[in-house]
């Protein structure tokens, strides 16, 4: 009989827990994208359901790290799993959040046209979503190896923020009546800056989990 | 930070049974440092080295070094009664002398020595047992028999008594095994403030405990020392797979 | 008859059968008392217990220094024979982990089952004869003695033996060193057994006859010198047992009597002192009374 047999089970219904949020939470991701390229509302509103999903699960897990906490006194690695779990989970809900957010944009946006073939918005948008799959297949599998890949793209990602902002406005400020569309974009680029954050964020938390050191992304 | 007892090559038999192997452990001075470690893992033996207790049992014998202030206590011209005055120990279960009252318990170290000042005396009860927190719980009735009180007043009285001959290391072998929450509670705090004084090593098979009370943490396994660090370290992040094994309780 | 009945019924044999051995174990005592007490309590006054026996059957005459012999070896007996006793006792508990220990142990308990009439023979050969004290009061006290020590060493033993060895390890811990330790820690928390076992020697002691015989003998004076015979109250029943004449033999149930009090006042203090030993200490009495009413 395998000892704190009641522990293991509880740490391991955590996990599945964390699991489903973190996949949920790259599904959400790619939703949204879609649904702003496409301008498909239904896309929009599947993201919105899945936000709510994430809210909850994030409530539910917090709530049960600290019973854990509270009766089962982890030590060791258990508490910096333990510790990581409350702190991803409020990342994967920020990017949730953020994913929503973007899905509103499409709301907003479907009806204005896209004023030329996106390129940068979609390419970010894959970078951002690759990030957050990576932290998450390195959160799942204890791996700090995708963990590196993460971090090089987060500054590629944020030089992608910074050609779109230039761009935008240069189309703002040539023709007036872009002024909306191009605002829009602007602010999905800044979901998608935000969520690459995120991703780091969870990257660093994984790190800790698996070797005990803390690294400071700067 | 300063190193008050040093364990060299330390190794302990009960007759043919070899209960400590090859031990180097540093305790470092005025703080508090845990000894854990499963059932029969040699960590009382281990302390009961340190203050030449051990080898009161029959057939019990010592070899190595154990370094008390860098001088070797296991030295034959060092006399016994003499380091267990500088190195003083609490037992698992309160012994109080049952013959004797509060007063002549606390005294019995400096008594059974020959100190006949009653005013002497008098200050040392008063100062070890205010330091053992038990002062106001029992000037009153310092004449009652020791064995009147509490299980955790007991102990305290104990504790008191092995101050009053002015230690400099003391040793503690599980005391609050045998205790309830409240009066585990008041000992905790009790070490806490002795620390500043006093160089602390405490037996505990109570994780939390250990995790709550000490600056440094040994972990021991059959015998041998398998981890030392300080506390924070090997609760958080412990180097040895088998101490991750031992606190997160995967034995078995 | 069903199981149950038959099972009561063998029940109901069976208590009756002990309870009818415990009769019959006690009866002899009650006889002995009663006899003892009808014959021999006509006999005592003043005068009987203060003059001495002329051994000639006249009136007059009494068991005094038959009383004050009897006393005297007691007390020359536990002289020599509580100390050697009590310190055998400490070393073979103390130290008496190897052979020599157990050597001392065996020793002892052949010594505690010897007949008494070979002890009073080794008496008269090497303090009455060798020695050539004659028989003597120191003769009588020797012998006496050497009864004495194996019961005394034995319980002392015993006795430290039942102090919880926790104690000793507080007193060792505290860097007291170890004669002292066992002395003034262990010794005392022994008493009360230590005293027991030195008691109940007494009272054994008391009613030896047998090696008195061959050492102390006898004597018709009142006497308190080492070194001349002196009377004694098993002596006095000894010899008077079954004499013709009226006076010695009240003399003889009049020493018994006296005799078996002493004993028995002995034992009755013993047992008297062994439960105080259970009460502790006043203090502890307070808290359990305070205790107790607080429930009531």
């Amino acid at each position: 009989m395998a000892p704190r047999k009641a522990y293991e089970t509880e740490l391991d219904e955590l996990d599945r827990q964390v699991e489903l949020m973190a996949k949920k939470t790259s599904e959400a991701i790619e939703l949204a994208v879609n649904s702003f390229e496409k301008l498909d509302l239904d896309l929009a509103e599947q993201v919105k359901k899945i936000d709510a999903e994430l809210y909850a699960l994030n409530v539910d897990i917090e709530k049960r790290c600290l019973e854990v906490i509270a009766l089962q006194s982890p030590v060791a690695k258990d508490l910096r799993t333990i510790g990581t779990y409350l702190k991803v989970i409020t990342d994967f809900d920020r990017i949730g959040r953020y994913a929503r957010d973007i899905a509103e944009v499409t709301g907003h946006a479907r009806s204005m046209a896209h004023f030329k073939p996106l390129v940068s918005i979609p390419h970010m948008a894959k970078m951002a979503e690759q990030m957050v799959d990576l932290s998450v297949k390195a959160f799942l599998e204890r791996d700090t190896g995708p963990t590196k890949i993460v971090f090089d793209m987060e500054d590629k990602v944020d030089s992608l923020y910074d050609e779109i902002f230039r761009e935008v406005i240069t189309y703002m400020m040539e023709d007036s009546k872009k002024i909306g569309v191009g605002i829009n974009y602007m602010l999905v680029a800044r979901y998608l800056e935000r969520i690459a954050d995120h991703a780091c964020n969870i990257s660093e938390r994984v790190i800790y989990m698996v070797t005990g050191e803390r690294v400071v992304k700067a | 930070m300063a190193e008050k007892i040093v364990t060299q090559g330390l190794n302990a038999f009960f007759g043919d049974v070899h209960a400590v192997k090859n031990v180097d452990l540093r305790i470092p001075e005025k703080a508090i440092t845990a000894i854990i470690g499963p059932s029969g893992c040699g960590k009382s033996t281990l302390i009961r080295c340190m203050n030449r207790m051990h080898e009161v049992v029959r057939g019990a014998r010592v070899e190595g070094k154990v370094l008390l202030d860098g001088k070797d206590i296991y030295n034959p011209m060092t006399d016994a009664v003499q380091v267990r005055t500088r190195v003083g120990m609490v037992f698992q279960k309160p012994n109080p002398f049952p013959t004797m009252s509060v007063y002549d318990n606390v005294v019995a170290g400096l008594r059974l020595n020959g100190e006949k000042d009653w005013k002497k005396l008098d200050s040392a009860v008063e100062q070890s047992l205010r330091l053992a927190a038990l002062w106001d719980e029992v000037k009153t009735q310092l004449d009652a028999s020791g064995v009147s009180l509490s299980g955790g007043q007991q102990q305290r009285l104990c504790i008191a008594r092995a101050l009053a001959v002015k230690p400099e290391v003391l040793l503690l072998d599980e005391p609050c095994s045998a205790l309830d929450p409240i009066a585990t509670a008041k000992i905790e705090d009790l070490l806490f403030d002795l620390k500043d004084r006093y160089t602390i090593v405490i037996v505990t098979h109570n994780m939390q405990q250990a995790a709550r009370v000490s600056d440094f943490t040994a972990f021991m396994y059959l015998g041998e020392l398998i981890e030392f660090g300080a506390t924070k370290k090997i609760f958080e992040n412990p180097e040895k797979e088998l101490t991750e094994k031992y606190i997160t309780g995967r034995f078995g | 008859m069903n199981a149950y009945e038959r099972r009561r019924l063998k029940n109901l044999l069976a208590s009756g059968l002990a309870f009818a051995c415990v009769v019959l174990a006690v009866v002899p005592l009650v006889y002995i008392l009663i006899e003892v007490v009808r014959i021999g309590a006509p006999a005592i006054d003043w005068e009987f217990l203060t003059s001495r026996t002329k051994g000639t059957g006249e009136p007059g005459e009494g068991i005094g220094n038959a009383i004050l012999g009897t006393l005297l070896l007691v007390l020359y007996a536990s002289a020599i024979g509580l100390p050697v006793g009590i310190f055998t006792g400490i070393y073979v508990s103390e130290f008496g982990n190897n052979s020599i220990g157990t050597t001392i142990r065996f020793f002892n308990d052949v010594l505690a089952n010897f007949p008494s009439i070979v002890v009073g023979l080794l008496a008269y050969s090497l303090v009455v004869d060798y020695l050539d004290v004659g028989f003597s009061l120191i003769a009588g006290a020797f012998a006496l003695s050497i009864i004495m020590i194996p019961i005394v060493a034995n319980t002392t033993e015993e006795a430290l033996r039942m102090v919880p060895n926790s104690l000793r390890e507080g007193a060792l811990a505290l860097g007291v060193p170890r004669r002292r330790a066992v002395m003034r820690i262990m010794l005392v928390n022994a008493k009360a057994g230590v005293v027991t076992g030195a008691l109940l020697a007494v009272a054994r002691i008391a009613g030896e006859t047998a090696p008195l015989i061959l050492t102390a003998f006898y004597s018709n004076y009142w006497s308190a010198s080492p070194f001349e015979p002196i009377a004694s109250l098993p002596q006095t029943i000894f010899r008077n047992y079954n004499s013709p004449s009226d006076e010695l033999l009240q003399q003889a149930w009049g020493a018994a009597l006296v005799l078996i009090t002493i004993v028995l006042a002995i034992n009755i203090s013993v047992r008297l002192l062994m439960r105080s030993r259970l009460r502790k200490s006043k203090a502890v009495r307070r808290t359990w009374l305070k205790r107790l009413s607080l429930k009531a």
